[in-house]
């Protein structure tokens, strides 16, 4: 842009270059001011980082780094690992997506390619609307809706797959398996909507010359569409993914928060937000209160990595699609 | 000469106007206070009330938490404190200036229970600490038998619910546990928040309450109030006397009345004795500092000689116990000397 500014083809009228000149002033302020504001957003990701080592360096002094991987969290006697929590968010964001992606990308493959568009604009409204939902009243959803009707089915898990070790233990109602449910829900409309709009920009003369080379609908979808927004899908999921690492409300109401590994997912568990959330408030000692925080920082770590592995995964991705 | 006389009205009006919010705020005091959540609906008809009374004197309470509310005390962002359990030596210790605890209500921690068949049954200590240890396993145990011979026990599975955020309420009933069973004081201990040996975690008293009505065969523990106010089954409870009481306003109001009561008010009072005595019972406190700035001082004092008359009878309405008299005669004597 720079360069078209400064070389014009020809020497300009004196009165059209004045002009010019002040429009170069003018986006440089322009240039600035919004620089400022990108950099807003960095300054603000290191204060809360700085902000989060500066208030949890007493559990690392205590407890050093095998606080990530020990399992103990007693209150009482000030002793705290942080390893359950990192796993139940780890798992139950896992079981969130294993149901969510497969269901947000047919239902936007539906909603783009076949639904008549009058469902189709309907069906996407309504997508939406769940994505407005306030998480404690999904939360409160999950406790009368889909805790009693998991309850229900866990007898029948237990029977038919108990012999692996995930469906084992005592049908509660309340655990992994439920957050995981309630989590998938709540993400759901993001892969839908967003992997939906990137399917509906796939060039029409692509999908039509798949189609006229004698495609069927399945492989105009899978050598067309999919490739074409693929990225974007990626995206979506990551996007999804980090909303399901942080969700805190929803989950706390049907996890059980219990400090405790379990292979099932019938199990009660706990997650980094819930614990958070649930504890901070009534905390006095300090190293409760560093500990929470340690807690804190590990979760931002954690989105940190996986948004860095997305970027990763969608950059090769792409590199890959080009080569072909 | 008329015009000119309207302008000068005009402008008195408009000074008037301008010195207005000067004048009131000369007249009426803001006191700021934040604590415990389980007197709040006590503080709030009491702070209401007052306001009513004295117009001039505003209180505001914000409900975050017993630990919220000694950190905030502790900082001096608060002209009071609210705490459910009493703070502890250390934390006095880092307080600068002396801190009062002053004593307004008590509650209680009731047992409630989900089993099909049963709608009364009574524990013990011992049972409590069995069931919440994860060593009673059975709703038939011979040890629940033998306290309900007439109650027709289930050979089902004992489910535990504690509550998963840190309360006063935990306290209140791991200061029980602790109180009536070693091993429990060995293994868990006191604490707003503690390392479960077995059970789910329920957010707040309606997560508790929630999981027990759902899950045949699950105990759990919620206040008294709200036990209550949302007519949940909960059992009676034997005192150190022996005897077994249901949790009531009277039964807690005993306990308090019955417990020697230490010069700072800083005292537990579960496991009561006396025949009427409701075993997990506790009081709530407000800190304040024993030396204010300004008129703070004498702003306090004159709100809590109210609380300790007019506001102890508000109490019962809305569930909580009132002081005994012995204590409410103790804490009159005692903010006397704040200033």
């Amino acid at each position: 842009m720079k360069k078209i500014i400064s070389s014009p083809a020809a020497p300009l009228p004196v009165p059209l270059r004045m002009r010019r000149l002040r429009e170069r002033a003018g986006d440089r302020l322009f240039r600035l001011f919004v620089m400022g504001f990108g950099g807003s957003v960095i300054v603000l990701a290191g204060a809360i980082f700085w902000q989060l080592i500066k208030t949890s360096h007493l559990a690392w002094q205590k407890f050093g780094l095998p606080f990530i991987w020990t399992s103990v969290w007693d209150p009482v006697n000030d002793v705290y690992g942080a390893l359950p929590f990192i796993y139940g968010t780890v798992v139950s964001s896992a079981i969130a997506l294993a149901i969510a992606v497969p269901l947000g990308l047919g239902s936007a493959l539906f909603l783009a390619e076949m639904a008549p568009k009058r469902l189709s604009s309907a069906l996407t409204f309504l997508i939406e609307l769940l994505a407005a939902i306030p998480s404690v009243i999904l939360g409160l959803m999950g406790i009368f809706i889909l805790v009693p009707a998991v309850k229900a089915a866990e007898p029948f898990l237990i029977k038919t797959l108990g012999f692996l070790p995930f469906f084992r233990g005592t049908p509660y109602g309340v655990g992994m398996l439920t957050a995981g449910l309630i989590l998938s829900i709540m993400i759901l409309p993001y892969i839908t909507t967003i992997s939906r709009d990137v399917i509906l920009s796939v060039p029409r003369s692509l999908k039509e010359g798949a189609l006229a080379l004698g495609a069927t609908h399945w492989e105009t979808v899978r050598l067309v569409i999919l490739p074409f927004s693929r990225s974007a899908i990626f995206g979506a999921i990551f996007l999804a993914l980090g909303r399901a690492l942080g969700e805190t409300m929803a989950v706390t109401m049907v996890i059980g928060n219990t400090p405790k590994i379990s292979l099932s997912l019938l199990d009660p568990a706990y997650t980094m937000s819930a614990v958070l959330a649930n504890e901070f408030a009534e905390a006095t000692s300090d190293l409760h209160v560093h500990s929470l925080i340690s807690i804190a920082l590990i979760l931002f770590c954690m989105t940190i990595v996986v948004n860095g592995l997305a970027r990763l995964l969608i950059y090769q991705v792409n590199l890959k699609g080009a080569k072909q | 000469m008329y015009n000119n006389q309207n302008t000068s009205l005009a402008l008195a009006l408009a000074a008037l106007f301008l010195m207005a919010p000067f004048f009131s705020a000369g007249a009426e005091t803001t006191l700021n206070g934040a604590g415990a959540t389980f007197p709040y609906p006590i503080y709030s008809k009491w702070f209401d009330e007052y306001n009513k009374i004295h117009p001039d004197i505003k209180i505001n309470y914000q409900s975050i938490g017993s630990g919220g509310g000694i950190k905030q005390f502790t900082a001096k962002t608060v002209d009071f404190g609210a705490t459910d359990g009493p703070m502890s030596d250390k934390e006095i210790f880092a307080v600068d200036g002396k801190p009062v605890h002053i004593p307004t209500v008590l509650g209680a921690v009731v047992p409630t229970f989900n089993v099909p068949g049963v709608a009364n049954l009574v524990f013990d200590g011992n049972i409590l600490a069995g069931i919440f240890l994860g060593t009673i396993k059975s709703w038939d145990d011979p040890a629940i038998k033998g306290l309900n011979p007439e109650a027709a026990l289930p050979p089902s599975p004992i489910t535990v619910v504690h509550r998963a955020d840190g309360s006063g309420t935990t306290y209140c009933f791991t200061d029980y546990l602790s109180a009536v069973s070693p091993e429990w004081k060995k293994t868990v201990g006191t604490g707003k928040a503690v390392n479960w040996p077995v059970g789910l975690g329920g957010k707040g008293n309606e997560g508790v309450a929630g999981l027990v009505k759902q899950t045949s065969g699950a105990i759990g523990y919620v206040e008294l109030i709200y036990a209550k106010s949302n007519n949940l089954a909960y059992g009676a409870v034997k005192n150190r006397a022996g005897k077994a009481v249901l949790a009531s306003v009277e039964a807690v109001s005993a306990a308090a009345a019955s417990a020697k009561i230490p010069a700072d008010f800083r005292v537990s009072i579960v496991n009561a004795s006396g025949d009427t005595s409701y075993p997990i019972s506790t009081f709530t406190w407000l800190l304040v500092y024993e030396k204010n700035s300004g008129k703070t001082g004498a702003v306090l004092k004159e709100f809590l000689v109210w609380m300790l008359e007019d506001g102890q009878k508000l109490a019962p309405n809305l569930g909580y116990a009132p002081l005994p008299a012995n204590v409410n005669d103790m804490v009159k004597a005692r903010i006397q000397s704040i200033k």
